[in-house]
């Protein structure tokens, strides 16, 4: 069983149902809507701002606030990619094709990490591009230092989330456990330890938060985070492997 | 050629399939029958390797299913018509498929010919009958052109032209020297498909034979003879002729008589000798469906028990009188299945399995031994309608 051809076959697959389609472009319009909307809020408020909260201004971070809402269609994504094969029974169809269950879902997960990258970035980009051309005169060059790197990192952010909610999904299988659990610990539970000062401390080493580090150019007065932006992304990378890896583990182990 | 070999899979307490071993072979349609609940369908899946045996294995053409170099060119199966992506439509369905084992999109456009889809093609699947969802399964099965084939119940909610070419799609597919492997619950269907029989009942082998072998171990063809209804005496002069003639005669509910162990000339004979006119006297050849439900009666799981409708009946007025319902002679009768006649050898090859000799057998319960000499026909129905009201 050639891997190239799994790889062709999850292409037809996941071009072929609409929620593909429904939650990558969902988003991408949350992540780039809300940043030009914050962006705008920005500038306005820039004059009334403390001299401490002007230091710490960030352009390019501003300008990816629509990431908060954004991933949430990214795990939505992730989660549909691999959980459809479960809901459908199409699984049984799946594995009887291609026995070698890890090519089934590596393949699969390689297929829908690529496009979620392409989208990812191409949003981030975007986000980038709009966010700036709203902040006016406080806006960042794209030129400057660690900003290019901020918006790339963007990209693979938004990415990392999407293979992130695939590797639970595979231990999951359900396509409602796997939303009910990844939808509040990412919109509500990480903030809340994030923003809680007696659990910051672990809460900044959860994925999204380890991860949003890749998007900052300037670091927030006083920050006294134990990583820069690369160590950030490698947390997140981490916590990636691992959901992957039970994932896949409890693949070959189960019964279909 | 499928083989299984003291195949056994436990979940938890549970065992589905236990010590079973039995032979696919190539060039004719096997039929795979059991009550619900039996084992079928977890042993279609573990001959697909999609669930792992607790012990024992099951090979294809000798190779374990997850061993075959490209297995979709070799094995095609339909295991459930419902498990397809709604939102996809059919042809990309299967266009999946084929581009996982190399097979080129014209095949796609084949199958969904043979089948019969080419007009929905490019329709979403959510909108499919179930009987339109089987066309498409079979279509993925027979996708890989492979020579070993599974079909987990492919007949359900097809249409009467449907089953017709089911039919035949299965013997051409034997013809053509492949092996066929079928689960289906119609009897009726079966018997005109199927050459072969593997039988199981609560996860263990009840048969393994050719349909003709299995009809005739389990069923006792019987004559039918009734004699003139305003002469009972008639009745009895010939019931007692017939027995003193080494026969087994059994009364039925509508007055006739059940002959067994006679042939039909030697009834008429007898008849004569003993000057009773008969007033019919008929072959009665056993079906496929008769001789399952005679062998699997007692390993069914879920068997209905008769509606009581308690507190849901209305309230008679005073005086009246419950009308009591006396069934039709002949009709409604819950059918009692005589047991097999006894085998010549002495021994009952086909009664329900003796535990293995050494291993432990998970259902020690004594299995329902048919009894020797025919006792007289007991419908079983009435029984449950004996037992005292719930005191509800």
């Amino acid at each position: 069983m050639a891997a190239t051809q799994v790889l062709r076959s999850e292409w037809t697959k996941i071009r072929s149902v609409a929620s593909t389609v429904w939650t990558l472009s969902l988003a991408a319009v949350l992540t780039i809507a809300l940043g030009v909307l914050i962006s705008i809020l920005s500038r306005n408020e820039f004059k009334n701002m403390s001299v401490k909260e002007q230091m710490g201004f960030d352009p390019t971070f501003i300008s990816f606030a629509g990431m908060s809402l954004g991933q949430l269609a990214m795990i939505v994504f992730g989660v549909l990619v691999v959980s459809n094969e479960y809901s459908t029974g199409m699984i049984r169809t799946s594995l009887a094709a291609v026995p070698q269950r890890g090519t089934f879902l590596f393949s699969k997960i390689a297929v829908a990490t690529l496009l979620a990258f392409v989208v990812g970035l191409a949003t981030s980009f975007i986000a980038f591009f709009l966010g700036q051309a709203m902040l006016g005169s406080y806006k960042a060059q794209i030129g400057d230092p660690g900003v290019l790197r901020a918006v790339i990192g963007g990209g693979l952010y938004m990415t990392l989330i999407a293979v992130f909610s695939m590797g639970v999904a595979s231990m999951l299988r359900s396509p409602m456990l796997s939303l009910g659990i990844l939808m509040p610990f990412f919109f509500l539970i990480s903030n809340i330890l994030g923003a809680v000062s007696a659990t910051k401390k672990i809460g900044r080493f959860l994925p999204d938060q380890a991860g949003s580090k890749i998007m900052q150019v300037v670091p927030p007065v006083g920050d006294d985070t134990p990583y820069g932006p690369w160590g950030g992304l490698l947390i997140m990378v981490i916590w990636v492997v691992v959901a992957l890896f039970f994932g896949y583990l409890l693949l070959k182990k189960r019964d279909a | 050629m499928i083989e299984a070999v003291g195949l056994t899979k436990r979940y938890g307490a549970k065992t589905a399939v236990y010590n079973l071993s039995f032979q696919v072979r190539p060039g004719t349609v096997t039929g795979f029958l059991g009550p619900n609940g039996s084992g079928k369908s977890t042993t279609m899946r573990m001959i697909l390797g999609l669930d792992q045996p607790t012990t024992g294995q099951v090979t294809i053409g000798g190779y374990p299913y997850r061993k075959l170099s490209n297995a979709p060119r070799q094995v095609g199966a339909l295991l459930d018509a419902k498990a397809v992506h709604g939102g996809r439509h059919a042809r990309n369905h299967l266009l999946c498929l084929a581009q996982l084992s190399g097979i080129p999109a014209r095949r796609v456009d084949e199958v969904l010919g043979v089948v019969g889809l080419q007009d929905v093609a490019k329709k979403r699947s959510k909108g499919f009958s179930l009987g339109m969802g089987q066309r498409l399964g079979i279509a993925a099965a027979l996708l890989g052109d492979p020579q070993v084939l599974l079909f987990d119940e492919p007949v359900n909610g097809l249409d009467p032209e449907g089953i017709l070419w089911v039919r035949n799609l299965m013997k051409q597919l034997a013809s053509e020297g492949r092996t066929v492997f079928v689960s289906s619950h119609l009897m009726s269907e079966m018997a005109l498909t199927a050459e072969h029989l593997i039988v199981i009942g609560r996860g263990q082998l009840l048969a393994d034979m050719s349909v003709r072998d299995f009809i005739s171990h389990n069923s006792a063809d019987f004559a039918r003879v009734r004699t003139p209804a305003t002469e009972p005496q008639q009745r009895e002069k010939l019931t007692a002729a017939l027995t003193e003639a080494g026969g087994q005669v059994l009364p039925e509910q509508d007055g006739a008589l059940r002959v067994m162990g006679l042939p039909l000339p030697r009834i008429s004979d007898l008849a004569h000798g003993a000057d009773v006119r008969l007033w019919e006297l008929s072959p009665h050849q056993a079906s496929l469906e008769e001789a399952y439900m005679r062998m699997t009666q007692g390993a069914v799981d879920y068997r209905s028990t008769a509606d009581q409708r308690a507190g849901l009946q209305q309230q008679l007025p005073p005086g009246v009188m419950p009308q009591q319902q006396f069934p039709a002679p002949g009709q409604g009768q819950p059918d009692w299945y005589a047991p097999p006649p006894p085998q010549p050898q002495g021994a009952q090859p086909y009664a329900p399995p003796q535990p293995a000799p050494g291993g432990p057998n998970p259902y020690a319960a004594p299995p329902q031994q048919p009894p020797t000499a025919p006792a007289a026909p007991a419908a079983p129905a009435p029984a449950d309608l004996n037992k005292p009201e719930d005191p509800r």
